[in-house]
């Protein structure tokens, strides 16, 4: 004769050890006891208790090797009120774990006792499908695309460089994007500037990539700095941010956003691009690593520098550049992986074995990111890189040209 | 076999367009000399008038910063693989 579900109930009670919430936070105060949470996917980002791993009942049989690899381990078990959890307890037991305990009442329990939980972010159904191969990447998950969301990034310049990080860090999600530029969109911009198109020539840069973004992922908040970036405000508008993404094209703003992001102790992904050429790294002198300075102390005089106004531009060697750096930005907000702090990654595409990886290391005697800085303050890049003052306007820009181009 | 020197985009005119020259010497400062006497013009470009590296330029020697080494006395050795790189700027 069949079993009721009575009878399979009353059965694993009597098989499986139940616990209540103390003896559940004795046990957890030991090292080695696993809590597992067998509520589906939704009611877990609703809320769950902080030390709890998720496995979905469902799923229990396939994931619970990987997550509790030793048999011998304890291992409580937890649903919303402790019944789905008791078979799943005894569904382990069955597979050979010996110390399976059922926690009664559950997360209801726990959370009508005050005992602390935490909520993940709730995703509405656009981003769940929006952000679905993120999640099934472990580095990211459901817990690094909530990071993302909750980021905040900017992005120094909108042109070569800065349409494809802007346009990829928007795609994964990176909740708040600023942009820093003062200049117009160019037909002459457009072989290469892709976060822009034709029918918006004339229009300032970082509407125009505004206006790309949200067309790619209405869910961005983008913030327009239309301003150049000086020493006066460089420090109020990148003190909200979570990394900066350096898109520049001339060396004062390289000293100047380096300088900057050294004294907020915030992390510069850089990159720089020469015709075929190109170059990326990160620079965080407060997770031990090099600056700007460190690899070049002094700017190119103007009559030295390479300049890329009479050079030339190529379109993919910036896509392959701005790309990484929205990458390194994202490994930075993930925390996943090793980012290029102290490694320099340099393409010369011309070649046929182009690409290089160049160790870049912190100088003990830097005037800026040393621990004895003799520079504490921000200066006149201008005349620090043998340059005139400023131009008022993008269109103006010429000595920047000169200087390194774009 | 001789050491290989590779050029960035900007000195390559000093090069005759190559991205890789091969050059002689037991040191950063004689490969730097003897690059100098094959390309004119391309020794100013690496160095000031001190004769000290230009700091706007590096120089890696099998993938590892000179000035972390022994700067322009860092011994080089046949099949070694020098990269210059100076500082660019662009990105707009």
């Amino acid at each position: 004769m069949a079993k009721t579900s009575k009878n399979i109930l009353d059965e694993a009670r009597s098989a499986i050890k139940s616990i209540d919430i103390d003896e559940a936070r004795r046990m957890l105060e030991k090292p080695g006891t696993v809590l597992i949470d067998v509520r589906e996917s939704d009611e877990w980002r609703q809320g769950h208790i902080p030390q709890a791993v998720a496995i979905p009942r469902g799923f229990l049989e396939l994931r619970i090797e990987e997550k509790v690899p030793d048999h011998k381990a304890p291992v409580i078990l937890q649903c919303a009120s402790g019944t789905r959890s008791l078979l799943a307890a005894r569904t382990l037991r069955e597979l050979g774990y010996e110390n399976v305990y059922n926690l009664t009442g559950g997360f209801n329990a726990w959370k009508d006792r005050g005992l602390p939980w935490i909520a993940d972010r709730a995703f509405t159904p656009e981003e769940l499908n929006r952000y679905s191969r993120h999640f099934v990447i472990p580095e990211v998950g459901e817990k690094g695309q909530a990071k993302l969301l909750d980021s905040r990034v900017l992005i120094l310049g909108t042109g070569a460089l800065g349409s494809p990080s802007s346009l990829y860090l928007a795609a994964a999600g990176v909740g708040t994007i600023g942009l820093v530029d003062f200049d117009v969109v160019d037909s002459s911009n457009l072989q290469r500037q892709i976060v822009h198109t034709t029918d918006r020539v004339g229009m300032p840069k970082t509407e125009s990539a505004q206006k790309q973004i949200n067309a790619l992922n209405p869910g961005i908040k983008v913030i327009r700095h239309d301003v150049r970036l000086s020493s006066d405000n460089v420090m109020e508008i990148i003190k909200d941010y979570d990394v900066v993404v350096n898109c520049g094209d001339n060396f004062p703003t390289r000293y100047l956003i380096n300088d900057a992001c050294v004294l907020a102790k915030k992390p510069l992904v850089d990159g720089a691009i020469f015709r075929f050429e190109g170059n990326a790294t990160v620079f965080y002198p407060a997770a031990g690593g090099p600056c700007y300075r460190c690899l070049y102390p002094e700017p190119a005089p103007p009559d030295m520098a390479p300049s890329c106004a009479e050079a030339g531009v190529l379109g993919a060697l910036p896509g392959i550049i701005g790309s990484i750096e929205a990458l390194e930005a994202i490994k930075l907000l993930l925390g996943a992986g090793k980012p290029l702090i102290g490694r320099m990654v340099y393409f010369d595409t011309l070649s046929n074995d182009y690409v290089r990886i160049l160790k870049i290391r912190k100088n003990p005697e830097c005037p800026v990111c040393s621990d004895h800085p003799t520079q504490t303050t921000l200066i006149d890049y201008e005349a620090f890189c043998g340059l005139a003052a400023p131009a008022t306007d993008g269109a103006g820009d010429a000595q920047h040209a000169a200087a390194a181009g774009r | 076999m001789g050491i290989k020197v590779r050029v960035p985009t900007p000195l390559r005119r000093f090069t005759g367009g190559n991205d890789e020259v091969a050059a002689e010497g037991d040191s950063i400062k004689a490969v730097i000399q003897d690059l100098d006497r094959r390309h004119p013009g391309i020794g100013e470009r690496l160095l000031d008038e001190k004769g000290e590296l230009r700091r706007f330029v590096n120089v890696y020697l099998n993938g590892d910063d000179i000035r972390f080494l022994s700067a322009l006395d860092s011994k080089v050795k046949d099949g070694d693989d020098i990269s210059i790189v100076p500082a660019i700027a662009g990105g707009r």
